[in-house]
Parts: C-alpha cells; structure tokens; sequence
C-alpha cells in the first residue's frame, strides 16, 4: 500500500479544511479520515497571552516529522498523511498545525494521529514562547508528553487496524 | 575538526549567539564532553549549559544522545527540550 505524505512548515496559515479534502477528494479507496488542529489559545495557565512564538531548526523539523510520518506509514494500513506545522508569531485563535490520517477503517487512522501527534510534541524541533504582560516566556516541555509518546514504544501498532 | 555549532531558543539567548564554527580540541570526542568543554568557554556558556542533562543535541539534523561520538559530525545543534505540537 502505498501512502500519499505531505510535510510542510511554513510562517504562513494554513486551511485544515482544504487540506483534509485534498486527502480524500475523488477518492473512494478511503473509508476513514481523522484531523486533528493544535489552535492558539488566548490564556496559558490561568494568564492572558497575546501570541505565541514558535522557533524551529529549519531543516531538521521536516527531516524529523518526515522521520514520523515514515514510521506510521510503516506501522498502520494508511492511504494518506498530511502535517503542517507554522513557525513565527501566532496570535490566539489562529491555527498552529494539523494532522490528518486516512485510511480503509477509522483505527489506523485515530491511532496514527495519535501516534504523530504524540512524537511531534516531544521529537519535533521546535519551541514556543508566550507573550504575557509585555514578557517573552518560553513554554517548558510536560512530562506528561514524554509518557505519551513512550507509550507508542512498545505498542504493536499495526494488528489494531485488523 | 572544525565543526559548525547552532543554538536555539534559551541555549541561543544564553550563549548570545545563533551559531558559530568551533575547532573541537584533542580530548573531546562526545557530545556530552563538548557540552561540558562549552561551558568552560564564558560566562554565557557556563550559563546555557549549567544543567547539561536537560539540553539536547542533534547532529546533522538527527537528535544523539551525550554519549554519541562526534566523530564525522559537520553541524552539531544544542537546544532545550521541545515544545512544538
């Protein structure tokens, strides 16, 4: 089976709608598609934001997603990834990336998403800063993300399609 | 060894400095002895690289580990653990 992939990081925004119709559109091989869209939110612990900055390692950011992307293609049944991911200054409400997964049944494609969002947050080179009462503060990564991207290690992947 | 050096996010605001070429001296032959050679070089090193065990490295765009070799690296990046997603 051979997946259609796209990575893209760019400054601009991005349509998640467009973009999960140009997955599926005049196909009828897909009987699942699953998007997820990370979104600026306006209050970063209880506080009032006025942006966010994200920072990236040009190059590397593609190479590692593209790494990911890879690995999911090789562990689930997929017909098609797409992820996008800005950079730059992002204001509260506007999108920050997407995920979308397709494939034949709705379980490779919720796990795959899952799965790639999971790596994203923890592998994916880039780092956000928040503007808060005229302050730049970067974003400290959660332990709670490295435990949910470990859960993938040892998981079988691939029989949860079937 | 010359090799290119890049920071990012508070490693690169610590050290002052986007990237720069270093000439790796004799001795330092990981990752995690040049992080401890780095923070030998100043005060904004010493600063950037205070708690080592929390930065990460990546060499030639691939993320190491401090144990891994630089043997072969050309562009060697330091940075804190990330916050994309």
């Amino acid at each position: 089976m051979t997946a259609t992939t796209l990575v893209r990081i760019q400054r601009e925004p991005f349509d998640a709608a467009i973009e999960a119709d140009k997955l599926t559109h005049g196909r009828t091989d897909i009987g699942a598609l699953v998007t997820f869209t990370g979104i600026c939110r306006g209050d970063e612990a209880g506080e009032l934001i006025a942006a966010l900055t994200l920072e990236h390692y040009p190059g590397m950011a593609e190479a590692e997603i593209e790494r990911h992307v890879a690995e999911a293609v090789e562990r689930w049944p997929l017909l098609g990834v797409t992820v996008i991911h800005r950079h730059g200054r992002i204001v509260p409400g506007e999108d920050i990336m997407m995920v979308a997964t397709t494939s034949s049944h709705r379980e490779a494609a919720f796990a795959a998403a899952e799965f790639l969002m999971d790596y994203l947050k923890t592998r994916a080179p880039f780092w956000k800063q928040v503007e808060k009462a005229g302050e730049k503060i970067w974003v400290e990564a959660k332990k709670t993300d490295d435990a949910a991207a470990e859960r993938w290690a040892a998981s079988p992947g691939r029989h949860a399609a079937e | 060894m010359t090799i290119k050096l890049r920071y990012f996010a508070w490693v690169r605001e610590r050290v002052g400095k986007t990237e720069e070429d270093i000439e790796v001296p004799s001795g330092v032959a990981t990752v995690g002895e040049l992080m401890v050679w780095l923070s030998s070089r100043g005060e904004e090193y010493a600063h950037a690289f205070t708690n080592p065990k929390i930065i990460r490295a990546a060499i030639d765009r691939t993320h190491v580990k401090p144990q891994t070799s630089l043997e072969g690296a050309g562009e060697i990046a330091f940075f804190p653990p990330m916050t994309g997603g």
